[in-house]
């Protein structure tokens, strides 16, 4: 079970994602991502504070945004990750792939880097 | 110690499953990232078994069976009757190659690979078992 809550505040949208991403939930993180993606949103900002589980189908949604994000240019950073999440992602190197920091200070400093 | 739970091929319960191993592995005296990788191993094998083998029919099941051997070895038997396919001739993809194709799948058992020790695929005549081992660190 996941919620996620897109909130837009001046030129920043934040996702913020509660609960656990797996198979049977990343269809949300995917419609909810994509929805942001395709609107051209230039800065979004990802709050994994209330993530407590993400499994390959939750990686594969944010792996598959990655073409259309850079296509684009608009800039993406995660934030909030508790080390069981941040070690899924660090097992297939997705940390170096994605723009992944500690704190929601540093991820609006990185997406609003020129 | 040997623990078992039985759950339809529903990814709905995937996180029964999830729950059931962190029960049995919190006794153990074992980090959370460890636990944490642990459950996500077996969880990715169940979602493929469930969506792949068993087309996600709740008139088929997946058995979960966790081994504690000692202190230093835990073994996962995934078991079910749907089609099998032997995980360890999955081909493991080039994750850029997966990022230009937009996919949105194809790295969970790549994961497995990457946390567990061993990877074994058991065919018997009227069920599959994918066994997953795990070799303990002996702590202090």
């Amino acid at each position: 079970m996941v919620q996620i809550d897109t909130i837009k505040e001046n030129d920043i949208t934040t996702l913020s994602i509660n609960g656990e991403v797996d198979a049977s939930s990343s269809i949300q993180l995917d419609e909810s991502l994509g929805a942001v993606v395709s609107n051209g949103d230039q800065k979004i900002l990802v709050g994994c504070e209330g993530l407590n589980y993400i499994s390959s189908a939750g990686l594969g949604v944010f792996m598959s945004y990655i073409e259309d994000i850079n296509a684009k240019n608009l800039k993406m950073a995660l934030y909030g990750l508790n080390d069981k999440v941040m070690n899924v992602f660090e097992i297939l190197g997705l940390d170096q792939l994605l723009t992944i920091v500690k704190t929601k200070e540093e991820a609006l400093s990185r997406v609003n880097e020129v | 110690m040997k623990f078992n739970i039985s759950v339809p091929c529903e990814k709905s319960n995937l996180q029964r499953i999830r729950a059931f191993i962190l029960d049995v592995l919190k006794e153990q005296r074992l980090s959370d990232v460890e636990v944490h990788s642990m459950v996500l191993a077996v969880d990715e094998v169940c979602a493929n078994l469930m969506i792949h083998s068993n087309n996600c029919s709740p008139d088929h099941s997946i058995d979960v069976e966790v081994l504690i051997k000692a202190k230093n070895k835990i073994i996962f038997d995934i078991i079910d009757k749907g089609r099998g396919f032997d995980i360890r001739k999955y081909p493991e993809p080039d994750i850029k190659e997966i990022i230009k194709s937009k996919k949105k799948g194809g790295v969970g058992l790549m994961l497995v690979k990457r946390i567990m020790d061993d990877i074994d695929f058991i065919h018997k005549e009227n069920y599959n078992i994918v066994r997953l081992t795990k070799n303990l660190q002996p702590s202090g």
